[in-house]
């Protein structure tokens, strides 16, 4: 049965000055995926996913979502258009308190305005009312739903990660893209990540994830992605790059390259 | 801010006793000030007035956090706007417009001010669209020079054509009237009277309670949020799909409302308007009050601009007699004192209590994570 | 030649005007370039420079009622200097150096504060009416070429010129310059080189108080009056031309001062012609101010700031 891709991208290129960032990058991530982009580092990966959510222009390259054209213009369109990310250094909004903070993440799917707002509406009740309920269950979904009325800036690292992928998730998205969202994680806490993602995958949504951890992605990731120095260098499912000699020296060096 | 509804859902009598005490102190206050003179009624309606300019440029810098250095601009045009709708001054440079309306141009407050309002949003819109991309600091300069800019067109647009009579301004503009009542008389009223003063003071109150209301409805709603995360990390905002742009000039227009509803009354209550009342000194007034008060807190802000509208007349009244007492002179005039204490009360406030007098209650505060070690709490079922 | 006469002159006024600009600028862009702050109270030490300069030369006269007026002229800068510099320096202490690492906005809230309160001192000790500040050098016209000009405006010109020039050589050249500018980069590192940072600030501070105080004196010189509000607009002014030269950048703030002397001048009088009077010098200061929107919108890094990005 074929699946249909979520994400097909062609032709990405990305030029910073001297430093060509990107050059004829191509992905296709098909549905309910969980899709790895590894390499080392400087290789390009944030970029891509800089492009990818509109806060980078690229020089070239064609986008589609769902079948559908996706120009990455503007920041705030990308999160309507159904991509949702999170950050390498986690960007949640500190002083709101968590339940907040992924209320906010409803807000592209909701729409009542100020003057509504103002009046106080049926509509506007309804709504929040939703919002509220909708927020509350995600926390409870990402395991921090007892934490809800804490200041999100004193939470814990991981409860954070936790808090942001739950606001991410608060969009409806199509395609969730997590930047290094294991990164400063114990061995305990990526296996709840770890769990986690694959639950969230199983309830519909594609993942493409940046990662560095090799055992997170190849225990987690169905296809992989090798960037170096802004080119794809492998692809293919983990077992496949996890032996390749190019992916080992990408990473390791020359000298260290198997015979 | 999140559990509001919960507590006066769980303990309704309380706070509807404690509305009944404030809406009768209220009620009761200009009657007590007008024993210790009219000149404190006219102080309490302007603290009403300023309690308005407060809110207002609360939702542009608390609540959506742009720094507006030039906010008193949309009070000048509502005041202005005010003005040439119901004064002699347009009927008597206009040769057409004195035809047009030959019983005098007295456009009815139901109109007027939603007019001032809507073209001080405009204003706002306007001059927003093009700078609210820009960084707090640079941003901060360009308002303030928007301002400036608009004083020196009021100061000037008496040539070629007289719109705004210059540095003279323009006087003789209409009381507030609703139906056959004249703010400017005074008024019987069960036995008693009330002056000019104390009317002006109920309207501002009245006025200045649904500005509450509304900024207490948008601080927990939808675009409230919004806000909010802008002011938090924009980038991320973004990337949640808020359109930054459209809210952040929402803020900047629902602020510009507020300023011109305000600058109406201004101008009926004081009979006269000229480019003088409204410098950088203003808006740097108005800013010092949500400063002091707590910037983004509602009640922080009404705190801060009765405490620095009400406490300058206060000081006029000892300060005057006790330097002359003391000195035999008054060494440091009032209006320089008044200064003073605007400059005093932004440094000292930003250095020693940056959250202001009143600031927004803490929000619960986790416990400090578990060791790495133990037993991770299972996730809800 | 009519025109072309006019065109000299105001090519002149622009420059008398822009050298003053350029050397208040100066102080917005050191500042700016090594805490990030925009230091709004600058135009005010300026006006203290101008009005203390105004008590000095009064008290001089009054002590000595034959001294030259070079001399006078001398006495008000050598007074307004060290006035302006200690000034500056309490301020950076007390009001800035505390708040260094708060989040944006409250530095520049303080600043507001201490403009206002600047203002205030000068209130009460100088009064709010505005004061004329005496002719010092010969009113005579000079001519050269098709322009007029006055001693007063010729020594703006050159006295701004050489200071710039030294300003340059000491930023380039010297242990504070390097200094300055290491802090200004990266003052963490620069610490670590063995920079101290507080001095390195607190020296920054006190140059560009110096440069307002002399262009404080010599602004009351060509205006011939001194008052307590008077350093709002020349510094609204002059944080535009350092926006415009690019903040930060030294060259760019006397660059940018300079072309904005020029274009006020030249603006606001053709302007003046253009519109039969209507438009004429009265919206003078618009004209900086639409400079200041145009560049912060379409070019926020100013002619010669590096290009900001200010993506994550």
């Amino acid at each position: 049965m074929a699946r249909e891709p979520v994400l097909n991208v062609h032709g990405l290129s990305k030029r910073f000055g001297g430093l060509q960032a990107l050059q004829e990058v191509r992905i296709c991530i098909e549905r309910q995926q969980i899709y790895g982009l590894i390499g080392p580092n400087g290789a390009g990966k944030t970029t891509f996913f800089n492009v990818l959510t509109g806060l980078v222009r690229p020089d070239s390259g064609t986008f589609e979502l769902n079948g559908h054209t996706y120009e990455p213009t503007s920041v705030h369109r990308v999160a309507a258009a159904g991509i949702a990310r999170t950050f390498q250094n986690i960007r949640l909004f500190p002083d709101m308190t968590a339940l907040e903070n992924v209320m906010v993440g409803r807000h592209v799917r909701t729409h009542c305005g100020a003057l509504a707002s103002v009046l106080r509406t049926r509509a506007v009740r309804t709504e929040e009312e939703q919002i509220r309920r909708r927020s509350r269950e995600l926390l409870e979904y990402v395991g921090i739903g007892r934490l809800g009325h804490l200041q999100a800036r004193t939470l814990s690292y991981g409860d954070q990660r936790r808090l942001e992928i739950a606001r991410a998730l608060a969009t409806d998205p199509k395609l969730l893209a997590l930047d290094e969202p294991a990164a400063g994680m114990n061995a305990t806490e990526k296996l709840d990540l770890r769990r986690l993602l694959e639950r969230i995958r199983s309830d519909g949504i594609t993942l493409l994830l940046i990662e560095h951890d090799v055992k997170l992605v190849m225990g987690l990731c169905d296809q992989v992605t090798v960037l170096d120095e802004g080119r794809i260098i492998k692809e293919g499912s983990p077992a496949q790059v996890q032996h390749d000699p190019v992916v080992i020296e990408a990473y390791l060096g020359r000298a260290n390259a198997p015979k | 801010m999140s559990s509001a509804p919960q507590s006066t859902q769980t303990q309704p009598r309380s706070a509807l006793r404690a509305t009944a005490v404030v809406a009768l102190v209220l009620l009761v206050l200009p009657l007590v000030a007008q024993w210790l003179g009219p000149a404190w009624v006219r102080t309490l309606a302007f603290a009403a007035l300023y309690v308005m300019l407060a809110l207002g440029l609360n939702i542009v810098v608390g609540f959506a956090g742009l720094l507006d250095l030039g906010y008193i601009a949309f009070y000048a045009v509502g005041a202005y706007t005010f003005a040439l709708l119901a004064s002699p001054h347009l009927t008597e440079n206009f040769p057409r417009i004195a035809q047009a309306f030959p019983g005098g141009l007295h456009v009815p407050i139901w109109a007027s001010i939603p007019l001032g309002a809507a073209i001080a949003a405009g204003f706002g819109v306007l001059l927003g669209a093009p700078v609210l991309k820009l960084r707090g600091d640079y941003l901060a300069i360009v308002t303030l020079g928007f301002g400036d800019i608009i004083r020196i067109f009021l100061n000037n647009l008496n040539e070629p054509i007289n719109l705004t009579n210059g540095p003279q301004g323009i006087t003789l503009i209409d009381p507030v009237r609703i139906g056959q009542l004249r703010f400017d008389h005074a008024v019987s009223v069960l036995g008693g009277q009330l002056t000019s003063l104390q009317l002006y003071y109920y309207l501002f109150t009245a006025l200045a309670l649904i500005c509450i209301l509304v900024c207490v409805r948008l601080q927990d709603s939808r675009i409230g949020r919004a806000w909010m995360a802008i002011r938090e990390d924009e980038i991320a905002a973004k990337a949640m799909g808020i359109n930054v742009r459209n809210i952040k000039l929402l803020a900047f227009g629902l602020g510009a409302t507020f300023g011109g509803v305000s600058g109406s009354m201004f101008a009926a209550f004081q009979g006269f308007v000229s480019p003088e009342s409204f410098s950088l000194m203003e808006s740097v007034i108005v800013l010092s009050m949500i400063v002091l008060g707590g910037l983004g807190h509602i009640p922080g802000v009404i705190l801060g601009a009765v405490m620095l509208s009400v406490f300058p007349e206060f000081l006029r009244h000892t300060v005057g007699p006790l330097q002359m007492q003391l000195f035999g002179r008054i060494v440091i005039d009032t209006e320089v004192l008044r200064m003073l204490l605007y400059g005093v009360a932004l440094v000292i406030i930003m250095l020693y209590r940056p959250k202001g007098l009143w600031p927004a209650p803490q929000h619960g505060i986790a416990p400090p994570a578990e060791p790495a070690s133990a037993v991770q709490p299972q996730a809800d079922a | 030649m009519g025109s072309l006469d006019t065109f000299v002159q105001q090519v002149f006024n622009g420059l008398v005007l822009g050298s003053l600009y350029a050397l208040i600028a100066l102080g917005y862009t050191m500042v700016y370039g090594i805490v990030n702050l925009i230091n709004f109270a600058h135009g005010d030490v300026l006006m203290m420079g101008a009005l203390t300069a105004l008590s000095a030369i009064a008290l001089a006269q009054g002590l000595a009622p034959g001294i030259p007026g070079w001399v006078l002229m001398l006495v008000g800068m050598l007074a307004a200097i060290p006035v302006c510099v200690l000034l500056s320096l309490v301020i950076e202490r007390v009001a800035y150096r505390p708040l260094r690492n708060a989040p944006r906005l409250a530095p520049l809230i303080t600043a507001i504060g201490v403009s206002i309160l600047l203002q205030t001192l000068a209130m009460i000790i100088w009064g709010r009416n505005h004061l004329t500040f005496p002719q010092l050098l010969s009113p005579e016209p000079i001519t050269i070429g098709p322009a007029t000009a006055t001693v007063t405006k010729l020594l703006v010109i050159a006295l701004s010129a050489i200071i710039m020039v030294a300003l340059l050589l000491l930023v380039q050249y010297s242990r504070l310059g390097r200094a300055m500018r290491a802090t200004a980069e990266n003052a963490r590192v620069a610490a670590l080189m063995g920079v101290n940072p507080n001095a390195v600030i607190a020296a920054t501070f006190a140059i560009g108080a110096a440069l307002a105080a002399v262009a404080g004196v010599m602004y009351a010189s060509l205006y011939s009056v001194a008052h307590f509000y008077m350093g709002f607009i020349p510094g609204l002014k002059a944080f535009t031309a350092a926006v415009l030269g690019g903040i930060g950048n030294i060259p760019g703030a006397m660059l940018g001062g300079v072309l904005l002397g020029l274009i006020e001048a030249l603006g606001a009088g053709y302007i003046d012609q253009i519109s039969d009077g209507v438009f004429g010098s009265n919206y003078q200061d618009v004209f900086a101010f639409i400079v200041l929107c145009v560049v912060l919108i379409l070019r926020p890094s100013g002619l010669l700031g590096e290009r900001v990005a200010d993506r994550a």
